[in-house]
């Protein structure tokens, strides 16, 4: 018995050693064990731990794959086939990264679902929700420059078709995008200035983002499905009454979705990791070759909704080109999203308590999103363009209207306490 | 259910799980930690090498090329003087019988090679890994005026006679390493495997 | 095979052969229907045939060159590294070096017009299904420059390495053909079976045979086609079995995380539950 308080009194004076030193206790106690998160929350709030698990087996995997990649235009086919075959557990890593790049959008789309739906984005959490979007931003533009890297004919004129957007820019387009590429065709050199940003430049963004929007998070305390604030109601010790210690009671339930998700990632690398041409092309089997433009170029599908609309731009408007048409709606498609806690007027955040006009629009919204996702996988044709055109309208409209629908609809009232 | 079993159970599920996920965590580390062996191609790179020894004459040495492993390999044709020396100069080595040092059991004899003549070593230093170099003659050295032929490395000042073995009080601890070897025909000698010589 | 293929095939084994029936899956480049094939990576005497003949009949042309001959004998049933040395490399390779081929891209260029592809990957750019195809459909072409043209492949620049085999094949119209063989409708696409019914209508560019005109019979062809495909199929992802194989483990090791996780999750929540 003495011998067990002797140890417990060893710990505890280490650990006030390291306190006084390092805030450790203080800071676990802040952000773990004393953060305390709304009781009420459902699994569309696992999304953002599923996002940090991603991003952590990204940063492993990314690590290790470039320990064997070779970043030019002679040597990276080669090279991931070498990282394929000869490296040990090469394969493992690779699929891992390639699934997990898929993975990472999948769960980002579902968090920023769960924003909307539950108006997350609402006062006091713009700043929360606008670091959200460039953390986005950021990962749009980390998987475009790292779908080049594996040197495929699919990575090369994908890549070639995007940068050509730049092109459409009005005067000085065509130079920009030879200052892009830093060469008249897509060649080695901008293979090795994609591979510096994607591995070092974008990741360091991405990671100090993060942690903003963590911070930021904290600061304001996590929305919840009710769309109330749990801080209005506290106990005699600060505490609010609907709040539960992020730890235990979220670091378990986030434990579990982990595992659920890492089954299901599982299940991909292991069983499908080209996921029917979805995750990694068949023609990027084949070594980029500027001569031959595969059949059929598609971007990965969770670039799809924003190609469609950008396809979509098929005639001048107000003596501007259709080219430069579809990087304006391209770009506005991908950007509107910031300007929602503005857009959203109602009495109340969460859809529980808006109205049909807010239900329906959402539900429109996110059945436009997918619609326009498949078209951009398919080749165009007149009807597929038209129904890209009405959707790319009905998508804009979601947003444009949402001042007006928000505010003259029928809203029922939030309740007290959360519902749980 | 009680608080008690309550917590009991709590203790007992929270042990389970952090055991089995930290399992989970080891075995995650497995392809990480096994990616960094030598990959197939360093395999294949460091294939058995076959040299045709027939040219070369007593005294000379073909090395440091041709390379096992990316790793320059010395093979010397010692004349008869040479191998009286390694025959009875002992007492300036460190491990004249080679008990602490690497090489195959064939070789394990004064000329540590599997022919008297021909001494077949790794051409790198054991102390630190730098490739020594040869001064096969009989002649006085800047480094030694009683050079009796061998190798001296210029790193560390290390010295080796001509079957690889370490003069006492030097920095290297043990003598050079012998490949595994075979001739597969008087000529020809396959370095990189134990086989039978012909 | 499937029992349709194995009927029809043996309903036209009288006179004529009709290939490329059976499912409708066309090929990429032309509207031939494909005759469906599944690999089996299982299948370890497929694989070794596959390999043997891929060596003789292609790899004078088409290299393999990401993959190792250590590592083909290996995963294909443990070929002692000695034997695959005398038998199946024919270049002076070394076992632990890539599968290439002893002619220059230059020569090749020369000869053909292009260099021939590298083959490693076909089966994942294209399909191992389109791989047995190909393979099945060469036939006697006088306006092409080697004579020989493929349905799968349309102006194919390539001659048919396997003609010794499987014989020459010629187009033939297929309403043309006595009534009995339409017994083989089970086998083809409903509407083609449709517009051969209604009077015969001209259907041609099926291919037929010349018996007698190949070392091989036309199972044993089939069977050889099938072999190389299934090992190009090995090929293009050497370390299939190898991952599903690891997979059934480590998912068997987070279902059981899984109900751990499940019961230490719901034991901390009765706490929240009971406020």
């Amino acid at each position: 018995m003495s011998e067990v308080t002797e140890k417990g009194r060893w710990v505890s004076r280490s650990m006030q050693w390291v306190d006084d030193r390092i805030p450790i206790t203080a800071t676990f106690k802040q952000h773990a064990s004393e953060y305390y998160a709304p009781k009420n929350f459902n699994v569309w709030y696992a999304m953002g731990a599923l996002a940090l698990v991603v991003l952590v087996i990204q940063v492993l995997t990314g690590i290790w794959l470039t320990m064997a990649y070779v970043p030019t235009g002679e040597g990276a086919f080669a090279s991931v086939e070498y990282i394929m075959r000869d490296v040990d557990f090469g394969y493992l890593i690779r699929y891992m990264h390639s699934t997990g790049a898929s993975a990472f959008f999948v769960v980002v789309y579902l968090h920023m679902f769960r924003g909307f739906a539950y108006g997350s984005y609402r006062k006091p959490r713009e700043l929360l929700w606008l670091i959200g979007m460039a953390i986005y931003l950021v990962l749009m533009a980390e998987g475009f420059f790292g779908y080049l890297l594996p040197w495929g004919n699919m990575s090369y004129w994908g890549a070639q078709v995007i940068v050509s957007l730049i092109g459409a820019i009005p005067y000085f387009g065509p130079e920009l995008m030879e200052w892009v590429r830093g060469d008249f065709v897509m060649s080695g050199i901008t293979l090795n200035r994609f591979f510096a940003l994607h591995v070092v430049a974008l990741p360091l963004m991405l990671v100090g983002l993060v942690f903003l929007h963590i911070v930021a998070l904290h600061h304001v305390g996590s929305s919840n499905p009710d769309g109330i604030e749990i801080k209005a109601k506290k106990d005699e010790n600060g505490v609010p009454l609907d709040g539960i210690p992020f730890h235990p009671y979220y670091s378990t339930k986030d434990f579990v979705a982990i595992v659920v998700f890492l089954i299901l990632f599982c299940a991909v690398v292991f069983y499908a990791p080209e996921m029917g041409g979805y995750f990694i092309e068949k023609p990027n089997f084949e070594e980029a070759n500027p001569l031959k433009t595969p059949e059929h170029i598609a971007p990965v599908w969770y670039y799809t909704p924003f190609y469609a609309m950008l396809r979509a731009a098929t005639f001048p408007f107000l003596g501007i080109d259709a080219k430069f048409w579809g990087l304006i709606i391209m770009a506005g498609a991908i950007l509107i999203p910031a300007a929602l806690p503005w857009l959203d007027r109602s009495k109340v955040k969460s859809m529980r308590y808006k109205g049909w006009f807010s239900k329906i629009a959402l539900m429109n919204f996110v059945a436009c999103f997918l619609v326009l996702g498949y078209l951009g996988t398919i080749p165009p044709s007149p009807i597929a363009t038209a129904t890209a055109q009405i959707m790319t309208i009905v998508y804009f409209a979601y947003f444009i209207l949402m001042p007006w629908y928000t505010t003259i609809e029928q809203t029922k009232p939030e309740p007290e306490r959360v519902s749980h | 259910m009680s608080e008690d079993t309550l917590n009991t159970n709590r203790r007992y599920l929270l042990l389970a799980t952090t055991g089995v996920a930290a399992v989970g965590v080891v075995g995650a580390t497995i392809p990480f930690v096994q990616s960094w062996q030598p990959s197939a191609r360093a395999r294949a790179l460091g294939a058995p090498i076959k040299v045709n020894i027939g040219k070369l004459k007593p005294g000379e040495i073909l090395g440091p090329l041709p390379a096992w492993r990316g790793q320059p390999i010395f093979i010397v044709n010692r004349t008869p003087a040479a191998i009286e020396i390694l025959e009875n100069e002992l007492a300036n080595l460190a491990d004249p019988d080679s008990i602490e040092s690497v090489q195959p059991e064939y070789t394990e004899n004064p000329y540590r090679s599997r022919r008297p003549e021909i001494g077949v070593y790794l051409g790198l230093c054991t102390h630190l890994g730098c490739s020594p170099k040869y001064y096969g003659a009989v002649q006085p050295e800047d480094f030694e005026s009683d050079w009796k032929g061998g190798f001296f490395c210029p790193c560390h000042g290390s010295k080796f006679d001509l079957a690889g073995r370490v003069e006492r009080n030097l920095p290297a601890p043990t003598n050079l390493t012998v490949p595994p070897h075979y001739y597969e025909s008087d000529e020809v000698l396959v370095i990189g495997l134990d086989g039978q010589s012909a | 095979m499937s029992e349709p293929i194995l009927s029809m095939t043996r309903a036209v084994a009288i006179g004529l052969l009709t290939i490329g029936i059976g499912t409708h899956t066309l090929a990429a480049d032309s509207d031939w229907i494909m005759q469906s094939m599944s690999p089996d990576l299982d299948d370890i005497p497929s694989l070794q045939r596959g390999a043997n003949l891929y060596v003789n009949f292609c790899l004078g042309c088409h290299s393999l060159e990401h993959q190792r001959y250590e590592r083909t004998a290996d995963d294909l049933g443990e070929i002692p590294h000695e034997l695959m040395v005398a038998n199946v490399i024919h270049t002076g390779q070394k076992i632990g070096e890539h599968i290439q081929t002893a002619m220059s891209k230059e020569d090749a260029k020369g000869w053909f017009g292009a260099a021939p592809p590298d083959l490693t990957m076909v089966t994942r750019v294209r399909s191992p299904e389109w791989v047995y195809n190909f393979l099945l459909t060469f036939y006697e072409d006088s306006s092409r420059p080697l004579g020989v043209n493929n349905k799968v492949f349309p102006n194919v620049a390539m001659p048919h390495a396997m003609l010794s085999l499987q014989g020459i094949q010629e187009e033939v119209c297929i309403g043309n053909r006595p009534i009995d063989l339409l017994d083989v409708q089970t086998a083809l696409e409903q509407d083609r079976v449709e517009s051969i019914k209604e009077g015969g209508v001209e259907n041609c560019g099926e291919l037929s045979l010349i018996p007698g005109s190949g070392m091989f019979s036309v199972e044993e062809y089939e069977q050889a086609a099938f072999d190389i495909a299934n090992f190009l199929h090995y090929v293009g992802d050497p370390t299939r079995a190898e991952r599903e194989a690891l997979g059934k483990y480590v998912i068997g090791f987070l279902l059981v995380l899984l109900v751990l996780a499940y019961f230490l999750n719901r034991n901390y929540w009765t706490d929240v539950k009971k406020n």
